[in-house]
């Protein structure tokens, strides 16, 4: 597909294909996510939107009341891969009975808990079949729609309510599964990895090439909650920024198994500088803890090697 | 024929309920005023916004509307304060006033 | 008139997949559905039929790629057995809660555990609370022409209601027996084009589908459901008396086999009904007053009509496929014996366990259970048939 340039302010013009009045909390990251791959539907394109049941799906679907520009189907938390997939299936079909002549884009959202854990299995079953739709995570790293409970991609000594940080515990055990590797090694066409920086120029682009590259593709948009992670709401972009400045989410892309770092911090900064505003890493700052934070610092520095290995190859 | 949502509310008897609760139409959430939840409310400063609109794609609740490369002022209706545009604005042109 | 065959009841479900040439059809194998989703697949291989096939990766997948394919406009189904049944349970309620009319080709087999691969009527006498209607067939000439009715009567606007054909596993499905199939074109005529109002893939406008429903529209909407499940009884009625007339078979909730002056008759589901058939050609040749009522349709559960064919019987086997470890009686048996309180039937009733995990169900099986009834008057009211003790 022919990248188009990023216009900033034409794309912000276009029409909002999310409706306010949903019920998300103030200052969720989860709509942001939404808003900015909605934008990069060509006008005139139609859409069927699918969703994981999750905070997403039932705050913005919340009978009588749809936020959704477009047709949208939420069926339930494990399987919003393989319900888009008999949508587009079904496209394929009416389309070569003639009884629809329009162009759909099939685009379906889930959380960390509904991509990587429980629905993992019905999104890999839409890769692997290769899909023409576009599979968005917003991961916001826990399940945050039942109480902030943790995920498989929660990261390593993040206080949850189900790893919670005691006189025992400093919180969660394991490290966060990568899931993009995990859906490049599918062997679909694209897999790009964004969050929330600038102007929306690389999430914008990312979702464009998602949407318009044939097959299935998927996008992993890192989504701060402001009470899972319990920083102060205003401050997501800068939480976001820290996240890519530190390495910790970095910007990536896979097409057809090649794989490109979009962007190289100039000055790779400290895990800390991220992980100090958010409440639920406070116990790494106390005195005594200054080896956990070093064992996170040295898993960044890991993946990040391991990325920049992935992408020289 | 599209959904008449105001039909349904918590009053309406079950042959009013649409079936399988499909709705037809699209972004009926207008109707559901969320600007209620909000406990400080944003300002623009029309002087200090140079129309950049780096406010506008940060916002969760799509309550800034551009047309034709401008930003106009708050939907009201729905913003629920979370005060992620004051903080993104680079001018300053936004502020946070407390309550509605 | 029609076309003479030999098919198994796989065989016969797969030819009327074929004959209506469906949109969708998602399906993960399970024994003994597994050759239903083969046959299509092999229509689709060699160009036979425009549907389109997805290989998903579970059954609880299946029945969530069917819905998608449903709500947005296409004709789907799918096909399952047992655990198969069991993964995609949510889907099943999902399915009848959003008013999708989507098939499932049900083949009968016993839930685990231990695993088993042999029929009983556990997987779909689980789900009988789901909100489908369940059809159940004695062969695979009723599988097919049951089949056949199934988009007519989910589609009927007055319905729109989700519909489970069931076979008995191996029994029916894997045996061959005489068939006689409708033409193509009258099947075609008879099923007709799905066309729905809503759907997602309509241009002219967009729907939303699967919300969050609080309890103030929860339990308005289960009343929908209730309502539509009520007007299936007439939509089923009428499809199968319209059948009846293009094919010569005619189908109603029921079927009675020498009922009407029957004094002792044994109400039973499936394949099993053949059975029974034979001791009752035994024992009235013996000068005994028996018959047998086959419950065709379960779902909607056609209370009023079995209590009324029943009024003249002084005893009654229920027989039940399926446990319901209650303790007490099977789904057949505590559903029917409430019919009947409710008709102020005075009748004996005695609830029979049979055939669960594939256990042989015989001739001499069925007449002693006819002997009991007719020569005992303190059974036992719940019993298994052919346990070791």
């Amino acid at each position: 597909m022919e990248r188009k340039t990023y216009n900033f302010k034409e794309t912000m013009s276009k029409p909002e294909r999310l409706a306010p009045g949903h019920r998300m909390c103030a200052g969720c990251g989860g709509t942001i996510a939404v808003r900015a791959v909605l934008r990069a539907l060509h006008e005139g394109d139609k859409a069927v939107i699918g969703n994981a049941t999750g905070c997403l799906e039932v705050s913005s679907f919340m009978y009588p009341y749809t936020a959704w520009e477009d047709s949208y189907i939420h069926n339930a938390f494990e399987n919003a891969g393989a319900t888009l997939s008999g949508v587009e299936t079904a496209y394929n079909v009416l389309k070569k009975k003639g009884k629809i002549n329009d162009t759909y884009k099939f685009i379906t959202f889930g959380g960390d808990g509904g991509t990587y854990d429980i629905g993992l299995q019905s999104l890999s079953g839409a890769m692997e079949r290769n899909h023409d739709l576009v599979y968005v995570c917003y991961d916001n790293g826990a399940y945050m729609n039942t109480g902030i409970q943790r995920s498989s991609a929660t990261p390593m000594y993040a206080d949850t309510t189900t790893t919670p940080v005691g006189s025992a515990s400093d919180g969660k055990l394991q490290n966060r599964k990568d899931l993009a590797s995990i859906i490049a090694s599918h062997d679909v066409p694209y897999v790009g990895q964004s969050t929330f920086i600038g102007n929306f120029k690389d999430l914008h682009q990312k979702a464009e090439k998602a949407i318009y590259t044939e097959g299935a593709c998927f996008l992993n948009i890192m989504a701060p909650c402001p009470r899972g992670w319990r920083y102060e709401t205003d401050d997501i972009m800068n939480i976001c920024k820290l996240a890519v400045e530190t390495c910790y989410w970095p910007l990536f892309e896979v097409e057809h198994g090649k794989w490109t770092l979009n962007y190289e911090p100039k000055k790779k900064l400290p895990i800390e500088d991220f992980l100090r505003p958010q409440g639920r890493f406070k116990h790494l700052f106390k005195p005594g803890n200054e080896h956990l934070l070093e064992q996170f610092q040295q898993e960044v520095d890991r993946r990040w090697e391991d990325l920049m290995f992935m992408c020289s190859r | 024929m599209a959904t008449d949502i105001s039909k349904i509310h918590e009053k309406s008897p079950w042959q009013d309920i649409t079936p399988g609760n499909q709705i037809y139409g699209a972004g009926t959430s207008k109707d559901f005023m969320t600007g209620e939840w909000r406990t400080q409310t944003p300002v623009l400063d029309a002087e200090k916004c140079t129309q950049c609109l780096l406010c506008t794609p940060v916002c969760p609740d799509s309550c800034i509307p551009v047309k034709d490369m401008k930003r106009e002022d708050f939907d009201l209706e729905h913003c629920k304060g979370c005060g992620i545009c004051a903080k993104a604005c680079p001018f300053g042109a936004i502020s946070m006033r407390e309550g509605q | 008139m029609g076309i003479r065959e030999r098919l198994s009841g796989n065989e016969a479900v797969a030819y009327a997949i074929k004959q209506i040439n469906p949109d969708v059809m998602p399906a993960f194998p399970i024994t003994p559905s597994t050759e239903i989703p083969q046959y299509v697949a092999g229509y689709i291989a060699n160009g036979e039929i425009d549907t389109e096939f997805i290989p998903v990766e579970s059954e609880h997948s299946s029945m969530s790629a069917t819905l998608g394919a449903s709500a947005a406009g296409a004709r789907a189904l799918t096909a399952t057995s047992s655990c198969g049944m069991a993964l995609m349970w949510e889907e099943l309620y999902v399915a009848a809660s959003n008013r999708l009319p989507v098939v499932l080709a049900l083949v009968n087999r016993a839930l685990s555990g231990p695993i088993n691969i042999n029929c009983d009527h556990s997987d779909s006498m689980g789900a009988r609370d789901s909100g489908w209607i369940q059809i159940y067939a004695e062969n695979n000439q009723e599988a097919y022409d049951n089949f056949l009715q199934a988009y007519r009567i989910a589609e009927h606007k007055d319905v729109r209601l989700p519909v489970m054909i069931c076979q008995d596993g191996f029994i029916t499905s894997h045996a061959v027996e005489n068939i006689e199939l409708i033409e193509d074109d009258k099947v075609k005529a008879f099923v007709g084009e799905y066309n729905p109002e809503n759907y997602l893939l309509n241009a002219e406008q967009p729907m939303a589908v699967g919300p969050y429903a609080t309890s103030p529209y929860y339990m308005e909407t289960k009343k929908g459901q209730r309502e539509a499940m009520i007007n299936a009884k007439d939509v089923i009625l009428e499809v199968g008396r319209e059948f009846g007339a293009m094919s010569g078979r005619s189908y109603g909730f029921y079927e009675g086999y020498q009922l009407e002056d029957a004094d002792y008759v044994m109400v039973i589901i499936g394949s099993a009904a053949g059975t029974a058939k034979d001791a009752v050609d035994i024992l009235r040749d013996a000068g005994k007053k028996v018959g047998i009522l086959k419950v065709r349709v379960f779902r909607p559960f056609p209370a009023k009509e079995l209590a009324l064919a029943l009024q003249n019987a002084k005893a009654i086997a229920i027989m039940d496929r399926a446990e319901s470890f209650s303790g007490e009686g099977g789904p057949l048996g505590t559903e029917l014996t409430t019919a009947l309180f409710h008709a102020k039937s005075t009748a004996k009733v005695v609830n029979y366990f049979y055939g669960l995990g594939g256990r042989d169900f015989r001739v001499e099986n069925a007449e002693a259970v006819f002997e009991e009834i007719a020569s005992k008057d303190n059974i036992e009211p719940y019993q298994y048939i052919g346990l070791r003790q």
